[in-house]
């Protein structure tokens, strides 16, 4: 520890102004606040600062992604070996096997989008910031477990350089990186991101491949095909095909847990667009004309990606309302949004990403009249002022 | 009739080095006033170096605002008259000498005085400077009207003082400065206590509102007492002062003396012996802290952990401080410091295991803990800032330099002090007590 410091106190100042190796000042700058936390103090103000920082603050997000990676993980070789037909796997053997086809996406997300992101730190000349580390994991979760490797790279490099970098970099950016790069790859090869062969790892003959939310959309569009669901506590543990870590709603709520408890997830959002969805789902009810529309709205909440969404997506704090008001609009708007677009959007059998990308865009208009009823507020306190003055 | 409001956001940070109730008389070796301690003012020096003095004689005034006097908290031989770069005036400062003799004012019922002669009496006595206003947390204005003028009688910050002792045995003192106090408003005189403050003289104080005030730091600053009582308007001006300024006032009317006295605590992690003391004005702490600190690099705070000044073992305190705060400094390198489970780190997040341990005192030091970013995190200001103003959304006007927008988003109801727990707590490691402190010089020169 000691020596590794004397190390880089020895061969920092060739990377500071005026060094031989100045213009990978941001590189360094990276390896050495990862290893070390800088000893910058106070100068004036606040001359305490509190203990929690981005890099903290990142990691717990992060970590908070564990719950649903594993299961994800275990799911992936369950699905593999129950489309094939093969039963009495012990757990592990299953979690063993997804977890080699995870990793390599894991990896190549973080490998391309980190090499992105130092890039452009070092040609702009600031910080590599730590928004990728939540990004580079949230990505290989919202893929479908047979996603080629190379559309995983390219997605995730456009994701950060026009879903982050152009508009200056975490922090700036409009658009929530993760759901950028699902919606390239969703849009640019539909043929991988959807259908009924992506969801399950070299898939058998046994079963359809079929998510649950297919299966609801064909019965909607496929005449005479009858619509049968998993039971929905299967479908709340997580034992559906799909997406790496969206399939289980219990595990993302144990995330949730972790978020709400360290205080970097906003309850205000996650509750808002449960309450979006559930309301949006209980109206198909009454309305109740196909057997989609028809389905218990609680099913909505665990099918698909809508409890992924909720938990980790709609709360990046960056892309969602920023006021405390704001941030129950914009929650319940993505829920009704998701379910809407589900249930009426036969090229979309997932609304959620589309719902939280719309809610993402207008997260600002939401703020800008949450903010306007405050000056407004101000403004008539002065008036009635200047009124009895 | 007294009104108590709660105040439920904020956050206490409890730290080591709380003064104990022991009262020490303490003669420093020099007293000095610092220009800086008082926004907007252009110092022009009335003494030269060597000059003899009196407690109570001008040292400087306001180039601006001629009548705005400074006076020498001791008599004595003006020591030094240090500037810093651009010849900017930093520091007035005098060596006391053994017998003290005072510049003599005249003394008077302030009850039976008219408001300009209390003003003018104010002022010739270099007491005037003691009075501050809202907006911008400058020196009052002598010719204004205040709608009302608070006392914050109670100091929320970390390690505060206690003003029930400072005020102890000197209630005829602090009545009379509410007596002066009353006839240079319109409006009321506020007196804002913590809920379950026992001092006579605060709450025997005649011709005063008294308001109660519970809850976490910021309760006692005064943008949050104004912010309950009645949100500042625009074109507004609300005086405000702490105790021991009141005393100064009441003194300088029942003996017709400059009162240069002040209580300070001496407080801190790293005080062997955290205490009481009594001293004047801008006195030196090279004698508070002399073996008085424990082994280490310090930090010397004029003022609370939050807000104060970074003044050395040598410097003197500030103008309106009642607190000195040493803890220690934090140039170290933390090997995967983002990264270990932090049962001894103090955070108002939830994602170190202090949250173990919600009543342990922590020894903090002056790193920031992290590098500095881009605003990431949102909502998390608005826990700690009981205004009714959005604080990022302030903060970003002021960056860009609206001023139509840090207006309407209510910068007049603010000053730094109020966004000390937004810095503490900001993930981002951003100084936005000096960005609110910025904002508020452009809005002066906007407005004048």
């Amino acid at each position: 520890m000691k020596a590794l410091r004397n190390f880089l106190d020895k061969i920092k100042p060739r990377f500071e102004k005026g060094g031989r190796f100045e213009k990978l000042h941001s590189t360094f700058d990276a390896f050495e606040t990862f290893l070390f936390v800088p000893n910058r103090v106070t100068l004036t103000g606040s001359h305490i600062r509190d203990a929690n920082d981005m890099k903290r603050t990142m990691i717990i997000v992060v970590l908070a992604m564990i719950p649903p990676l594993l299961f994800g993980m275990w799911n992936i070789g369950y699905q593999h070996h129950l489309s094939n037909g093969i039963a009495g796997i012990p757990l592990l053997e299953n979690f063993w096997y997804g977890f080699k086809v995870v990793l390599p996406i894991i990896v190549v997300s973080y490998v391309a989008g980190l090499a992105t992101e130092f890039i452009f730190a070092q040609v702009r000349g600031h910080e590599v910031n730590e928004g990728f580390l939540v990004s580079g994991m949230l990505i290989p979760l919202v893929m479908p477990p047979e996603v080629p490797l190379w559309m995983v790279a390219v997605a995730t490099v456009f994701a950060v350089i026009f879903g982050k970098e152009v508009f200056g970099g975490t922090g700036m950016n409009i658009l929530n990186p993760a759901l950028t790069a699902r919606a390239f790859l969703f849009f640019a090869y539909p043929r991988h991101m959807s259908g009924n062969d992506v969801w399950i790892s070299r898939q058998g003959d046994a079963v359809s491949g079929a998510t649950p939310l297919g299966d609801a959309l064909s019965s909607t569009t496929v005449q005479g095909s009858e619509l049968t669901l998993p039971s929905t506590l299967d479908m709340f543990y997580g034992f559906i095909p799909g997406s790496v870590a969206e399939t289980s709603t219990l595990a993302i709520l144990l995330g949730a847990l972790v978020l709400l408890f360290t205080g970097m997830g906003s309850w205000r959002i996650m509750l808002s667009v449960f309450a979006g969805g559930l309301l949006m789902g209980y109206i198909f009810n009454l309305a109740g004309s196909n057997a989609y529309m028809q389905i218990s709205p609680w099913d909505h909440m665990v099918m698909g990606g809508f409890a992924f969404g909720a938990v980790y997506m709609a709360t990046d704090p960056v892309t969602a309302s920023q006021t405390t008001k704001g941030k129950y609009i914009y929650g319940f708007l993505i829920g009704v949004f998701a379910i809407l677009v589900r249930v009426f959007n036969p090229a979309y059998p997932e609304g959620m990403m589309l719902a939280i990308l719309l809610m993402n865009v207008f997260a600002p208009l939401i703020d800008h009249y949450v903010i306007q009823a405050n000056i407004r507020m101000r403004k008539k306190r002065w008036a009635a002022q200047t009124a009895t003055t | 009739m007294s009104k108590t409001y709660k105040i439920s956001k904020g956050l206490d940070i409890r730290l080591l080095g709380e003064a104990e109730k022991v009262l020490t008389d303490i003669a420093a070796r020099s007293y000095a006033i610092k220009p800086p301690d008082f926004h907007g003012v252009f110092p022009k020096p009335l003494v030269g170096e060597g000059d003899e003095v009196k407690v109570g004689t001008p040292l400087f005034y306001d180039k601006y605002r001629e009548n705005i006097l400074f006076s020498s908290p001791v008599s004595g031989k003006v020591k030094e008259i240090r500037r810093g770069a651009k010849r900017v005036l930093l520091e007035i400062s005098v060596e006391p000498v053994p017998e003290q003799i005072y510049e003599d004012f005249g003394a008077a019922d302030p009850n039976s005085l008219g408001r300009e002669a209390i003003v003018e009496k104010l002022l010739k006595s270099g007491t005037w400077p003691m009075i501050r206003q809202r907006p911008y947390s400058i020196i009052a204005g002598p010719d204004d009207d205040p709608r009302a003028i608070m006392i914050a009688a109670f100091d929320s910050a970390p390690l505060a003082p206690d003003f029930d002792l400072v005020v102890n045995g000197r209630e005829e003192a602090f009545q009379a400065g509410i007596d002066a106090l009353r006839k240079l408003t319109s409006g009321k005189v506020f007196l804002n206590l913590r809920t379950g403050q026992s001092s006579k003289a605060f709450l025997n104080a005649k011709g005063v509102e008294i308001s109660f005030f519970s809850g976490p730091h910021p309760a006692g600053n005064v943008g949050t007492q104004i912010s309950r009582i009645a949100p500042l308007n625009k074109g507004e001006v609300i005086w405000y002062l702490r105790p021991q300024e009141v005393l100064s006032i009441g003194q300088l009317f029942l003996s017709g003396k400059f009162d240069p006295q002040r209580i300070i605590a001496l407080t801190g992690s790293e005080l062997e012996n955290p205490r009481y003391v009594k001293t004047n004005i801008g006195a030196g702490i090279a004698d508070m802290v002399r073996d008085n600190v424990k082994d280490g690099k310090h930090r010397y705070i004029s003022g609370n952990v939050l807000t104060g000044t970074n003044i050395g073992k040598a410097g003197h305190l500030g103008y309106y401080d009642s607190q000195l705060s040493v803890i220690p400094e934090g140039d170290y390198y933390e090997f995967f410091g983002w990264a270990s489970p932090g049962f001894t780190k103090f955070s108002f997040y939830h994602s170190f295991f202090s949250w173990l341990r919600p009543r342990k005192k922590y020894r903090l030091d002056t790193n920031y803990h992290g590098g500095e970013r881009a605003f990431v995190l949102t909502g998390k200001f608005e826990q700690v800032f009981p205004l009714n103003i959005y604080p990022m959304q302030l903060i970003k006007a002021i960056m860009v330099e609206d001023i139509d927008q840090m207006e309407n988003l209510g910068i007049y109801e603010v000053d730094e002090e109020d966004f000390a727990l937004c810095e503490f707590i900001s993930t981002s490691k951003i100084n936005i007590q000096q960005i609110i402190r910025h904002g508020l010089n452009l809005m002066i020169r906007e407005m004048s």
